[in-house]
Order: structure tokens, then sequence, then C-alpha cells
């Protein structure tokens, strides 16, 4: 073992990696965590540049110092409102550089089969001693990089393994790099946010997944470099047509799949060069992508398969119709309710982060606790664009943590409040999905505010919500609509409470 | 309108149906209080009390009945009493018109109105008029009390330097408004509290308030209590059996029992049997407030405390609420002043008998020279709304049952997923090279922890988690970092294009986790 440091530091960073993920269970100790995680990256890149990345140490440095400016003005300069692009973005990275590296392997694999070839040697030919690399004049191996020398020693069966796992990682990080830049354009307005496909759909998509599968055969038989570069391309149109096909609420769950997908490419580049630590984190973060998949998907009682492929299905029936009228309300007449309630839940959603009205809720709340009533936030698990993304903005604008509560924790005290506040938040406030069995979002937990005894919905128009299902909170009895951009209704109805 | 009350005739009886604040109330709707003197000494309102609140003082029961038009009284009428009255006069008070046919018919006859106080209908708008909930509350209590006042220990455990003293187990059979009350009684005072009733459905009731409910290991479709108007219905032979069994099982631990099982015309039920009294300790008490119908336990005495053999003392009161006479007047007159609100719609001072209306029409047994009891069954059902598709009421058996039967599930899930997984790292493990299979160790172990640790991520952090694991998964870096030494200029390209990129994301990632994370305050 030439680098037994480096595996020791590897250790020890994998284990400061998965600390950093257990700490964010809770506010305090994530800020912990972070910290550990920081330090487990440096101790593996320390270790690698001063183990097996030795060849143009410099360059490597100075690469990591240019790098680092620009993420750290990335990271200062971006509003809290834009959190989902800027994660989705950086997963197009991980996602591109997965193939670099995944490309290097092929090309090393190439080189090294050429070196072979030139010694009047057959690359993987297992000798009667059990090794591989013995056969390669002495000055030539050592005349290569580490990596090389990790493939020269490798057998025939390895390195067809190591070509599965190649091409499973260029596969996956193209997949990731194309699909997070349109997700990114969606999130930031770049891209029409709409579902929208190529004529042919997804047989369009199982055509090129099926094409890269016969692509890879042909790449493990030997057939060259041109099938891997046909395959990324392949794999490249899938993840801009498969994120081109699914609507902007169910960016929650593309973004944390795109992050699950950066993980296992880099778990397969790991495989590929044989890193265990690669491999830990990759599995870490692929894991961790999954299992936050799994909660919105939950949360929005559809299966992951068809979130992915896109759109809600049409309704199983005939929607109950919805009577009655959505009455208005003026800002004293929030105010006054206000001024007489005890109890307020607030619920935010996507239109809140749009209008940037976080700063007006949180202002609002300030003073209604000032004045001794409970306020609370009921936070939806796919409120947003990303997961969690409601808490972040809320905590910018100093809303304190405590009194954000998830769905499962205040579902049961609507009855109880006096007023609920919809901000811009429509389908995960929809009784539908409880009273209508034919709705399409029949079955998916919503937030049962209906139940308090009054409800004041900030919208901007009488408009349906993303899923385009008309919701019959607007028309019940004890709900008054509150029309108007959040943020010009909260400021209007800050200037009646002081 | 004149309305009056007399003085009870029965003997021992302490309660009085007006008192000064009633009459004050009474007033208020328009209404002439009298009331005959001395009728409210024993409950501890003497005449000028009520003289002060506006109400005339007649000195006869005589006049009384001459001079009111309402008449609100506490016990049935006597014969003597009922002759006094006039038609067209309206009587308040508890009849038991099952068992007083007699007397109601002569009520009719003479054309006296009469509202039986005992007949209100149990439905949510009567509540403010129960006065059988009122009085059974004060029972409760005082059974409670009247237990302690001879039982001869503490309730509360107690540790002091004189010795340790066990909390007394006090057993109250029988859940409706009494045992309700007992209940909470008996556990403010400190005693361990168990509690039993037919209707497993007030289990939930019961532990509210701080008792225990026993049950019975016994399957059967039990009738939903609310149908019989949420009194008890007798039960079969076999649950019977299994009930004694269980009370058996339970006396000799327990130091005080209060039966107050009682089912609505029938003569009580009997749940503790001779035996049970047997095996308890001496100084045991049971106080048995079905004592009036016979008794819960069949050595009980009627209006007589009596001690056995083995000196279990066995108390067969039923005057409960005249025990307590001041608080029982003020509930009682209360209910009557609420009867007399809903008797009374323009608070003109008229009574207006509307026999359209279910809780006056439940209550009223004598009107316009008819006898009109039974009633008819109310219009709106006691029964609010049918159970829900009866899923919700689970007895607690069930829910262990179900709970038991969801843990089998998940272990039998978890074993499969288990078994598939094992199976396909064998599986891959057949096939694949030693070298290989280290790393999909590796693999399979960060997978498992991964899991494990990222459900326990609090859903607010989701966000912060992204970006760190964003930030984390440019651990490709490594990857480029290895390769870029190489000899060959394509891959030294990419290679540098790899570390650049990935060191954005490191840099990016993390920082930006740190700024969001610095945000979350607590209050």
């Amino acid at each position: 073992m030439e680098f037994g440091f480096t595996i020791a530091a590897y250790a020890v960073a994998a284990v400061l990696f998965i600390l950093s993920l257990g700490g964010l269970s809770g506010q305090e100790s994530a800020k912990r965590a972070v910290w550990y995680g920081i330090v487990g990256m440096a101790i593996a890149i320390l270790a690698t540049l001063i183990g097996p990345g030795q060849g143009l140490f410099v360059a490597s440095i100075v690469l990591i110092a240019l790098g680092a400016g620009v993420g750290y003005q990335l990271a200062t300069r971006v509003q809290m409102t834009q959190m989902p692009e800027l994660v989705a973005i950086m997963h197009s990275l991980v996602g591109l550089a997965a193939v670099f590296v995944g490309f290097n392997a092929d090309i090393m694999i190439n080189n090294i089969g050429d070196l072979y070839d030139a010694n009047g040697l057959v690359m993987g030919a297992v000798s009667d001693d059990g090794y591989t690399a013995i056969g390669l004049p002495k000055e030539v191996y050592d005349g290569l990089s580490s990596f090389g020398k990790l493939i020269a020693k490798k057998t025939n069966v390895e390195i067809n393994i190591l070509k599965v796992e190649l091409v499973l990682g260029i596969w996956i990080g193209a997949v990731t790099f194309t699909g997070s830049v349109i997700a990114y354009g969606k999130l930031a307005g770049k891209v029409d946010s709409g579902a929208k496909k190529l004529p042919g759909g997804h047989l369009l998509n199982a055509a090129a997944a099926g094409l890269s599968l016969l692509l890879a055969i042909m790449y493990l038989g030997g057939s060259g470099s041109w099938t891997l570069v046909l395959l990324t391309l392949l794999a490249l149109f899938i993840g801009y047509h498969l994120i081109m096909g699914i609507g902007g609420a169910d960016m929650p769950v593309v973004v944390s799949m795109l992050n699950s997908y950066s993980g296992w490419a880099a778990a397969a580049i790991g495989f590929s060069l044989g890193n265990d630590l690669l491999i830990v984190v990759g599995a870490l973060v692929g894991s961790s992508g999954a299992i936050l998949s799994y909660i919105m998907c939950k949360a929005m009682n559809r299966s992951f398969i068809s979130v992915i492929l896109g759109g809600f299905g049409g309704p199983a029936g005939e929607q109950m119709a919805v009577e009655g009228e959505q009455i208005a309300i003026d800002a004293d007449g929030v105010a006054n309710a206000l001024d007489e309630a005890d109890s307020v839940i607030i619920i935010p959603g996507y239109g809140m982060a749009v209008a940037q009205a976080q700063q007006n809720v949180a202002e609002l709340t300030r003073r209604l606790r000032a004045k001794g009533k409970t306020v609370r936030f009921a936070i939806h698990p796919v409120a947003g664009r990303l997961p969690g993304h409601m808490n972040v903005l809320l905590a910018e604008a100093k809303v304190p943590y405590d009194i954000v509560l998830e769905m499962d924790e205040i579902n049961d005290d609507f009855p109880d409040t006096d007023v609920a506040i919809v901000i811009g938040s429509n389908d995960i406030v929809n009784p539908a999905a409880q009273d209508d069995p034919n709705s399409p979002i029949a079955g998916m937990p919503v937030l049962e505010c209906w139940k308090a005894k009054q409800v004041f919905v900030s919208k901007r128009g009488q408009g349906t919500g993303y899923s385009g299902i008309e919701n019959p909170l607007f028309f019940k009895d004890n709900t008054r609509m509150f029309y108007g951009d959040a943020k010009a209704s909260l400021d209007t109805l800050l200037t009646k409470i002081s | 309108m004149k309305i009056g009350t007399p003085k009870e005739v029965m003997k021992g009886e302490a309660r009085v149906a007006m008192t000064p604040d009633s009459a004050r109330q009474l007033q208020k709707l328009g209404y002439e209080c009298i009331i005959e003197s001395g009728a409210g000494d024993a409950a501890g309102y003497n005449d000028d009390t009520y003289k002060e609140a506006g109400v005339e003082v007649v000195k006869t029961a005589a006049a009384l009945w001459k001079e009111a038009d309402v008449v609100a009284k506490v016990r049935p009428p006597t014969d003597a009493e009922l002759k006094k009255s006039r038609e067209g006069q309206l009587l308040i008070s508890f009849f038991y018109p099952a068992q007083n046919e007699k007397l109601m018919q002569q009520a009719a006859n003479q054309g006296t109105s009469v509202i039986a106080m005992d007949m209100v209908p149990r439905i949510s708008r009567a509540q403010k008029m129960d006065a059988l909930s009122s009085m059974a509350n004060i029972a409760g209590y005082r059974a409670v009390i009247e237990a302690g006042n001879n039982f001869g220990r503490f309730f509360t455990g107690q540790i002091t330097a004189a010795g340790k003293v066990p909390p007394a187990k006090v057993l109250v059979v029988g859940a409706g408004v009494a045992g309700l009350a007992a209940i909470g009684t008996s556990t403010s005072l400190g005693a361990i509290t168990y509690a039993f009733d037919v209707r497993p459905e007030v289990a939930e009731q019961v532990e509210s308030m701080g008792a225990e409910f026993v049950f019975l290991d016994f399957e059967e479709e039990q009738q939903d209590g609310a149908a019989t108007g949420g009194y008890a219905s007798v039960s079969s032979p076999e649950f019977a059996a299994a009930q004694l069994a269980k009370f058996r099982e339970l006396a000799p631990d327990i130091d005080i029992v209060i039966t107050t099982a009682l089912i609505p015309n029938r003569e009580a039920p009997e749940l503790w049997t001779a035996d049970m009294v047997a095996a308890m300790k001496p100084g045991s008490v049971i106080v048995d407030l079905a004592a009036e119908k016979g008794g819960n336990c069949k050595m009980t005495v009627m209006d007589e405390k009596i001690v056995t053999d083995n000196g279990v003392t066995i108390i067969g009161y039923t005057d409960f609420p005249s025990r307590m006479a001041t608080q029982s007047s003020n509930l009682y007159a209360t209910n009557i002043r609420h009867m007399m609100t809903d008797l009374t719609p323009e608070k003109d001072g008229q009574v207006v008998h509307n026999m359209e209306d279910d809780v006056i029409r439940g209550a009223t047994i004598a009107h316009e020279k008819a006898v009109t009891f039974p009633p008819p069954p109310p219009k709106v059902q006691a029964i609010a709304a049918k159970p829900k598709e009866k899923a919700k009421e689970l007895t607690p058996e069930e829910k262990r049952a179900n709970e038991v039967a969801a843990f089998k599930a998940q272990t039998k899930q978890q074993v499969t997923l288990l078994a598939i997984g094992a199976a396909l790292v064998l599986g891959v493990g057949l096939v694949a090279p030693a070298s290989f299979m280290q790393h999909f160790i590796v693999f399979v172990l960060s997978v498992f922890i991964g899991f494990q640790v990222i459900w326990n991520v609090a859903h607010s952090l989701h966000t912060p988690l992204m970006a760190v694991t964003n930030a984390i998964s440019s651990i490709v870096i490594l990857g480029a970092l290895i390769q870029i030494g190489s000899s060959s200029l394509l891959i030294t390209l990419l290679a540098a294009l790899g570390i650049f990129m990935a060191s954005i994301n490191i840099f990016g990632g993390f920082l930006v986790t740190r700024r969001m994370l610095a945000m979350f305050q607590k209050s």
C-alpha cells in the first residue's frame, strides 16, 4: 500500500461526512455539522493532493482556488428565494465533473492498452503468478500516473467491471447535468415551467434509454470510444427531455431526484477509480436524495414514477361541482379579525416566495406576537420548489424556527384556531383531496385549514393552482379572499395593525 | 304570572326548588316569585334572604298552592299536595311517571299540567335542565365522601416519619354521570381508582378522569350505548359472567367499591355478590348508589348503613343530594330556571307550553286534562349523527390488536426486503471478482448508513441538507485530482475542468449552507 496514509485520511473524512449529515437532525447541531463536512472535505482533498494526486500539484491548487472564488461569489450573492435555482445548477456541475472523470478513465484504459500493445503484451492477461502488471517493463510502469498503475494491474474481468461502472457514471452524470440545467432554467424562469414534451413523449425517452443500453453493450464488447460519446449524447438528451416534461410544482421531487443522481454518479465513478471515499460519499448523497424524493412523493400522494413521467393524470370521474361564491375582503376586515383572534396559523406557499413577501409575513408575525397572540406556521412538505424551501425563507426573515411546524405536528390544531392565513398556496390546502374521491389530488395529505374558525386566502386572482384543480376552500363559508399581490396586500395590512 | 315553591313535605328532604339566586333570574323572565315560609331553611336559605331577593314569603302551603300559577318543587307531589293544585296550574318536579301512574292520572284528571324533571330528554340542548345529571353528579361526589367517612385510612399514599401509608384502592362500577363524578373525586383525593362500565366506549372518559379502565377479556358485539339514549342496556349472560369473574379477582385488593350501575326501568343488576363482600378486607367500604332499585350488592339495605360479619361497611343511602342540600338546591333551582326560560320565549312572565318543542314535549307528562306519557321519540335524534362507519371507536383491545398486526406486517416487510437485498448481494458476489466485492461492501454499508442517518433529518432542514449533500457530492474532485497528473493532454484538460467545477461546488455548497443555518433562530 503506497498510500496508506491517504486511505486513513479517507476513513476520517468518511466519518466526518456521516456526522455532518447526521447533525442535520436539529437546528443547533446542524451549525456544528457543517463544520464536520468542511473539515472532512479539506482532509480528503489534502490527503489526495499529498498522496495519489501529486502530479501537477500546483495546477490543482490554482484550479481549486479559482473554483473557490467563483463558489464564494455564488454563495454570498444568492437570494434565499433563488435557493432552488442555485441547488439545481450546482447539481449540474457535479454531473458534468462526473462525466469528465468517467471519460478520463476510458481514455486511460485505451492508453494503457496501447502501452501493452507497444510492448507486445495483452492488457488484462493473467500470468501464472496471478499478477498482471508483470510484463510491462519497469520503466514504463513507473512512468504511469497512479491511476494508470491502478488500471495496469487489473485483470480482464476487472477491466470489464470498470467499464460497466464508468458507463454508469457517465450516463447518470450526463442525465444529471442536462436535467439540472433545465431544472435551473425552469426555476429561474428562463425556461417555461409548464410541462412540455417533444412529439413522441416518453417513447422518445424509452427509445433513447434502450439505445443507450445497446451502446453500452457494444462498448463493453470493445467497439471503441465512439459508442461512449454517443451514449453520453443520448443521456444528455434524456436529462433534457425528462425534466422538460415535468411541471413547476413537481420541482421538489425533481431537485431531490437530481441530488440523488449526482450521488449515484459519484459512487459509480468511485467504483471505477477504486476509491472508497467516493463510494461512501456517493452512496450517502444518493440515499439522501432518494429519501427526500420519497418524502416529497408521499406528501403529494403520487408515485415517484408518475411524478417523473410528468403531469397529473386525468380525473378518475366526475369531479364534485363547487358551489357557492368566492367572497372578497379588504385589509380592514382582515385586520379586525386578526385583532380579535387569539391563535393564528399562517400557511405559506410558493406564492409567498414569488412575491418576496417573507419579510412582510415575518413583520406581521412579530406584531401579532407582540400583542400576545399565538402565531404559528404550518409547512406542507411540498410547499415551494425545494424540500424545506419555506423554512429557509422564513428563517431568512428571522421567524423563529420553533413556531414553524410540520404538517403532522399542526394539522390537529386547526379546529382550535381562530384565523388561518393562506399566503400563496393552493393545492396543499385543497379540501377536495379529502372530500372528492374523483379529484386528481384525492388522497394527498393536505393542511386542514378550513377547520379554523376563519380562513383568509391571499391570492393574486381567481385562477386555479398548478394542478388546474378548482379549490373548494375558496368557496367555503368561513373563507374570505384577500386578493392582490401577497407583498402589496401585506403592506396595506401592516398599516392597519400597529 | 306567579311561580311558587312550597316546603318539601317528605321527611328528610332538605332540598328546595328555588334559591334567592334563581328567584332573581326568574324575575328577569317577568315572573313574580313566592315561597312558603321555611322552605329553604334546610338548604341554608332563610326567609330573609328570599325577601332580599324580592321573593314574597307566604305562611302556608295551602296559600302558596292557591296563589301560584306555576309550582316548582323537588320531590314528586303527595296525594295531599296534588289535591291542592287546580286546573291550569303547572307543576314542575321530579315525578318518575312510570312508577307513579296513579298520581299522573290524577293530575291529568284535575287538569294540572305536569313537567317531570326526570323526563327531560338527553339531548345537548337540554343539558342545562338535566336535573338527573346534576343530582347524579352530587351523588357521585358524596358517595366518595361518605365512603371516606367510614374508611379508616387515608385515600392518598404517604410516606411519613411515622411510617408508610399505602394509597386506597377504589373501584367505581358504572361510569355514568355519578360514576364519573365519583372517579374524579376519588382520584383527586389521591386514591388509585379503577372503573368499569359495560360500555367500552366510555373507557376514554374514564381515563381522562385519571382512573384506570378495567377491561374484560371478552369479545362481544357491543350495542352502541348512544343508541339507547346514553344509558346502559342489559348485557348477555356470558358477558355478565366474565364481568363477575373480573370483579371476584379484584375484590381482595379493593378498599372502597362504589357501584352506580342502573338500567332504566329495571331492577339494579347484581354486580357485587356476597362472596366478593366476604373476600374484601375488614374495614373496606361499599357505597351502593343503586340502593333505591334493589342495589348492585344484594346485601345493601336501603337508606341504611350496615356492617357485615367480616367488617365491611355497606352504605345504602338514597339521599346523597339531600345531604348536600345547599349545593344540590343551587343546581336544581338552576335547572328549573332553565326550564322556565324555555317555557317563556317572550320573557314576559307568561308560560307558553309549546308541545312542538322536543324538550318540553318530552318532559310533559300531563297536559290539558290528558296524560301525555310516554312521549313520542324526539324529532332531534339524541344520537349525534351516526358514528362514522364505526371505524373510529376502536376499543383499546382492538387498538392493541391492530398495533400488533401492523408490527407483524412491518416485520414481514422488513424481513422480505432484507432477504431480497441479501440475495442480490450474494448474486453479485457469485459473478464479481473479490476486488470489486470489497468496494461493493463499502457501497452497500454506506447506502445503509445513509438511509439510517437521513431519516432523522428535520424537515425544516431539507434545503440545507440538499446544499450540504451537493457540496460533499463534489467529492468527485478526488477522481479528477488523481487523474490530472496523467501524461495524456486530453486527460489533464478534462481533469482540470473537473477540478475547477467541483471546487466551485464545494465552496459554494458549504458557504450557502452555513449562511442558511445561521438564519435559523429560536424565539
